[in-house]
């Protein structure tokens, strides 16, 4: 028996515990396929998955934050310290 | 992305050969491409800002002091962010505010939104994308909000893959857990802030 074409078949509540190993490439084929065919077919889970990926892209745009400039300045020094010759 | 999309650093060896011999400029600049998301990565770690800026100083001071001896088995920012973590995890077990590692175990217990009463699916309605200044700052701080709240380990995988940008690898060594463990972890926390966004934008949705 090939294992190729075959396609694994998954319930709603499977495939949404599946997408970050999804996103991570972390399935065999079967079930990479099986995650592809439910989204295009799914319209819950096609928004769930997207909803998802919307978190990731929202969480990878922080509020900018910086080391205060007496620490950095500190930081400056001991480097300047270390190295002097 | 944080610091580690960060992309304009040269190679490692570069960096490494800089820094041996003194280079100011070079310390500068990975001082001001990763303190940030160090900040953010202490946080989860230790209750205070001041502290947080404390894990983050005392982490270059042992940068500076060890960069003779880096050995090279991983990149610099894996060998920084594993200091930061060492470091981090000693000053919050000191603050008493994070538990011991192996006592996260129960982050393993599979508490996702569908336990929270409304099903994943009636939430499922398509967002609107954040392109007002005001919604993209509530969102911001939703997330903020929502990443606090997470078990702890949830909350720092979460933040070194989806806000500072590391690998699964790079995480999976920084914190010396499995793959598998990782994406376990990373995808509860995704989950719960889904779920917060989820709410936010089911109340302020424009009546049809
Ligand atoms: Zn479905």
């Amino acid at each position: 028996m090939k294992a190729v074409n075959v396609v694994k078949r998954f319930t709603c509540d499977e495939l949404v515990e599946l997408i970050t190993a999804y996103l991570d490439d972390a399935l065999d084929q079967p079930e990479r396929e099986g995650v592809q065919v439910h989204l295009a077919a799914c319209a819950g889970c096609g928004r769930h998955f997207e909803q998802f990926r919307a978190t990731i892209d929202a969480l990878g745009d922080p509020l900018p934050e910086k080391l205060p400039t007496d620490v950095r300045d500190r930081l400056m020094s001991a480097f300047r310290e270390r190295h002097r010759p | 992305m944080g610091s580690f999309a960060g992309g304009g650093l040269p190679p490692d060896d570069v960096v490494v050969t800089a820094l041996r011999a003194g280079d100011e400029a070079m310390f500068a600049t990975l001082l001001d491409t990763w303190s940030g998301g160090m900040l953010r990565v202490a946080r989860s770690y230790v209750s205070t800002d001041h502290s947080a800026e404390e894990v983050v100083q005392d982490t270059w001071l042992a940068v500076i002091g060890g960069i003779d001896g880096f050995e090279g088995r991983s990149s610099v920012k894996t060998w920084v962010y594993r200091i930061l973590v060492n470091t981090a995890k000693k000053r919050g077990v000191r603050e008493s505010r994070t538990l011991p590692w192996s006592a996260f175990e129960q982050d393993g217990v599979p508490v996702t939104e569908f336990g929270t009463g409304d099903g994943w699916k009636e939430a499922a309605a398509v967002w609107p994308s954040p392109e007002g200044e005001a919604l993209a700052s509530e969102v911001r701080r939703l997330i903020a909000e929502a990443l606090g709240r997470l078990p702890p380990r949830q909350r720092i995988v979460i933040t070194l893959r989806d806000v500072e940008g590391c690998t699964s690898d790079e995480v999976c060594e920084i914190l010396e857990i499995s793959a598998a463990n990782q994406r376990v972890l990373l995808h509860r926390a995704r989950t719960t802030v889904r779920g917060r966004l989820a709410g936010y934008f089911e109340s302020v949705k424009q009546p049809e």
